[in-house]
């Protein structure tokens, strides 16, 4: 699964047409939403295919469809420098982040302790901790959705 | 580099870590090489997804759900970030007849 979620996302930044990109990247959210269930999380992978897989990409989908591009506006020119640089440090990058992830997981040991409490699978305790805990940060997530579907609206219509 | 996990029959912590760097060195990638501004966007979704594939490592590691539910919250941002990037790239092109971010200069000083 992680194979697959790797190759579909190199497909996505490297593939020319749009379309195919968000084909494949739908195809990395599925991968990942099947690994959320290995990682005993399944209210996630749901959420993670509803709405990445579904609602999001979607709307990519509908806005490519929409632009209507030509055919030669897929294949932006490409700088040989910026390419070359762009290579070099997205490794130096990933090298950056492989020696945190090395350093940050020597650092944290093997916590026996937590072997016996495994994260409970259902959704009830995730729901408790929603209503109860993070009340606060819920709502303001679902304030800021309606903003957002204001300012979509504002932006994308002609005239108001 | 792989710590090994003293727990058995589970896919270790740290292979789900470089999983989750390597999906977030992709999508800095694509932002880096890609001209496209789809492309860039979806690129900025792979970032925000390898970022929750390290969050819900992280809570299965340690036995809580607190970083479920910032995953969560993640998820409804990315949507409302999607919802309102793409009117305004819906505006860029009605006015540009483009979705290159070279011509992406106006507020270039």
């Amino acid at each position: 699964m992680a194979i697959a979620a790797t190759v579909c996302a190199i497909l996505v930044i490297s593939h020319r047409n749009p379309v195919a990109s968000a084909l494949f990247l739908i195809a990395t959210m599925v991968s990942l939403a099947i690994l959320f269930l290995a990682l005993n999380a399944p209210f996630l992978a749901a959420v993670q295919i509803i709405v990445y897989a579904g609602a999001i990409m979607v709307l990519f989908l509908f806005v490519i469809m929409l632009l209507n591009l030509r055919r030669d506006e897929f294949g932006a020119e490409r700088r040989k420098a910026q390419r070359f640089f762009g290579i070099l440090f997205g490794f130096l990058f990933l090298i950056l982040l492989a020696t945190a992830i090395d350093v940050g997981l020597s650092a944290l040991g093997r916590p026996e302790a937590t072997t016996e409490k495994l994260v409970p699978a259902g959704v009830e305790k995730l729901a408790e901790l929603l209503y109860t805990k993070y009340l606060f940060p819920f709502e303001l997530a679902s304030i800021l959705l309606l903003v957002a579907i204001v300012g979509a609206i504002v932006m994308a219509k002609r005239k108001l | 580099m792989l710590v090994a996990n003293a727990r058995e029959n589970m896919v270790p912590l740290s292979a789900y870590l470089v999983l989750s760097a390597v999906l977030f060195t992709i999508g800095v990638l694509g932002v880096l090489l890609r001209r496209n501004i789809l492309i860039i966007f979806m690129s900025i979704e792979l970032m925000l997804n390898g970022v929750n594939l390290a969050l819900v490592a992280f809570s299965r590691e340690f036995g809580s759900l607190d970083a479920q539910v910032f995953v969560f919250l993640v998820m409804t941002v990315a949507a409302a970030e999607a919802a309102v990037g793409l009117a305004i790239i819906i505006c860029f092109f009605r006015n540009r007849k483009s979705v290159n971010v070279d011509d992406l200069n106006l507020m270039k000083w």
